[in-house]
């Protein structure tokens, strides 16, 4: 059976065979410091402007997660990654340092499961035998583009989070060893009318549940059967509001939930919710997440990284924000 | 002497009760509403405009010296006040008061915003 | 759960989440707003003094105590300074004049990575452009009146 419901089935079993991830200086203060390929001290890494920091970083945990898996830049057949600036720049930019064709993805801050459920599509298929599936985000440029100018004196709610200075990426082989990709489940788009820019959280919980329980159904699990059930970046409160969701429907998966954006900084202070972007679920999945798997601390994972569908035009119209969730099923 | 110190001591005072309440009056009204700071800004100074041509604004300014000029509100009557010093030398002055009353501030903005371009460099945050 | 149509407000979801917001520090950031605004309005105070003692009077009194306050945001924001006091300060430091300056620098320091013409001047008033053309638009019209009445 290829396809049930939303979830697609991955009969031969595609792996993660190597992967990768480079830091900003607030992210290693945190949890994925000691498990990050570089961490660096200055968000600048070098280059003049912002979003070509962003675009240096994609770059490095792209090659990165190639020479760990012992490749060259010819063994891979193609790159999927996006990001969070307009037209996906970093990505497109990134795969410029590159030989090998390049499909950019968008699904803001999902692009990280989204990603890997398509290449894991393709290898299983058996079109292309190994791809880097990666994505990123840097906390100024997003700032920049979705919000206020960076020395602008404006204070931030107690729902907002922190966009996540940093990228990730792994190696999607058909070789049998690494990290199973058992199956995924294709998101929907959904929107239960919040509006509030501020509170991406609970903007994206719905969605976070509906693919979530999409994926119990359809391959007849329930949280107790995964070691960890982990989300992108709902942050604080929009992890409550996941666990009130799925809890209202008959699952109780608050014993295996956690989220990147809660873990990833070392301090929640009261004045924001964690962390966000495509970059927070990339770097602690192919740092700290991939790591322990590969130890044998979590043996089945649950990925279902969870993003924004608006834009600065949209919500400046009065729109509401529309989410999406794509989900990704891990074993060792 | 003594009294003149104490009158400059106690124009402070009124500044920053008066400076201070403005702001405080912002602040629950960014607390309680989802009214974002470009638009109270924008509202707060209209209130200026406003309460300087019904006449009620200037009381306050009188008392309050700096802590009712300095906020955004104080930029409402300046402009509010140009226009009205205009309008009575005629209708062309009438029009060009306001901003005629404001290129001081605006000419300082526009100006020390590009030198500060030239000189300075974008930061990211920490936190 | 899908939103087929585009009046999807799910009145029961939005409510339960205003319920589940984190509680914002009332006491201490009203505090924090008195506080820095009615000091930065004092700073004002201080140097319309200053400006009196040295023979100004009138309009270029209050020209030239503007202008220094202006100059004294659009410094703090080029050193950085400024959005750290505004994060603590909220409205007290949006509200006085210096934050006007601060929402015209911020943007000229930032986009001047996308140009001198395009990037820093063009964009200079993204922010705070809303106040000139509202302050005008209000000036005119009450010129207008006081003109006709």
């Amino acid at each position: 059976m290829n396809k049930k419901g939303n979830t697609v089935f991955f009969k031969n079993a595609p792996c993660v065979t190597s992967f990768a991830a480079v830091c900003g200086s607030k992210e290693s203060a945190g949890i994925i410091g000691g498990y990050a390929d570089i961490t660096l001290q200055d968000d600048m890494y070098g280059e003049s402007t912002y979003e070509k920091a962003e675009c240096k970083m994609l770059s490095t945990a792209i090659s990165i997660a190639i020479e760990k898996g012992g490749y060259t830049e010819s063994d891979i057949d193609l790159l999927l990654s996006g990001d969070l600036l307009n037209q996906i720049i970093s990505a497109s930019f990134a795969a410029r340092d590159f030989n090998f064709p390049f499909l950019g993805v968008y699904s803001a801050c999902s692009t990280m499961s989204e990603s890997m459920l398509l290449g894991a599509m393709m290898v299983n298929a058996g079109y292309v035998q190994k791809i880097v599936a990666a994505t990123g985000s840097h906390f100024a440029s997003a700032e920049r583009q979705y919000r206020y100018p960076l020395e602008l004196g404006c204070t931030r709610p107690p729902q907002s989070q922190w966009t996540v200075t940093g990228a990730g990426g792994c190696v999607i082989s058909n070789e049998k060893r690494g990290i199973k990709i058992v199956n995924g489940t294709m998101g929907k788009v959904c929107d239960y009318g919040v509006t509030d820019v501020n509170n991406m959280g609970a903007a994206m919980a719905p969605a976070a549940a509906d693919t979530i329980m999409q994926h119990f159904k359809d391959t007849d699990t329930c949280a107790d059967d995964y070691d960890l059930i982990l989300t992108g970046d709902l942050g604080a409160l929009g992890s409550r509001i996941l666990k009130d969701l799925t809890w209202e429907k008959g699952y109780d998966i608050s014993e295996k939930h956690v989220d990147c954006g809660e873990i990833i900084y070392k301090v929640i202070e009261k004045e924001f919710q964690g962390g966000s972007g495509a970059g927070c679920s990339a770097t602690v999945l192919n740092s700290y997440v991939f790591t322990k798997m590969q130890s044998g601390a979590y043996r089945r994972v649950l990925f279902a990284a969870t993003g924004a569908l608006l834009s600065t035009v949209s919500s400046g119209q009065g729109e509401s924000i529309p989410c999406i969730s794509h989900a990704v099923q891990l074993e060792v | 002497m003594g009294s003149e110190m104490l009158e400059i001591a106690l124009q402070f005072l009124k500044a920053f009760a008066v400076g201070g309440g403005i702001c405080l009056l912002a602040q629950i009204i960014i607390n309680f509403t989802d009214l974002t700071a470009g638009k109270i800004l924008v509202y707060f100074m209209l209130a200026g405009v406003v309460l300087t041509a019904v006449g009620v604004y200037q009381p306050l300014v009188d008392f309050g010296g700096a802590g009712a000029t300095v906020p955004i509100s104080g930029f409402g009557y300046l402009l509010a006040q140009g226009a009205i010093k205009g309008a009575e030398k005629g209708f062309f002055s009438a029009i060009t008061g306001s901003l005629t009353a404001a290129s001081a501030g605006v000419t300082a903005a526009v100006v020390f915003a590009f030198i500060m371009a030239l000189i300075f460099k974008s930061r990211t945050k920490r936190n | 759960m899908t939103g087929k149509t585009r009046d999807n407000y799910n009145e029961n979801y939005l409510n339960y989440v205003k319920t589940q917001d984190p509680p914002t520090q009332h006491f201490k950031n009203c505090a924090s707003a008195f506080g820095v605004g009615g000091l930065i309005c004092c700073i004002g105070q201080f140097i319309r003094y200053m400006f009196e003692f040295a023979g100004l009077s009138g309009d270029e009194l209050a020209g030239a105590t503007s202008i220094v306050l202006i100059f004294l945001g659009c410094f703090l924001t080029g050193l950085g300074v400024y959005d750290r006091i505004g994060r603590y300060a909220g409205a007290g430091s949006i509200v006085p004049i210096t934050g006007f300056a601060n929402s015209v620098t911020s943007p000229a320091i930032e986009f001047k990575t996308e140009g001198w013409i395009y990037g820093m001047a063009a964009k200079m008033f993204t922010v705070a452009g809303a106040i000139i053309v509202f302050g005008v638009f209000s000036g005119v019209l009450v010129g207008l009146i006081y003109f006709i009445l």
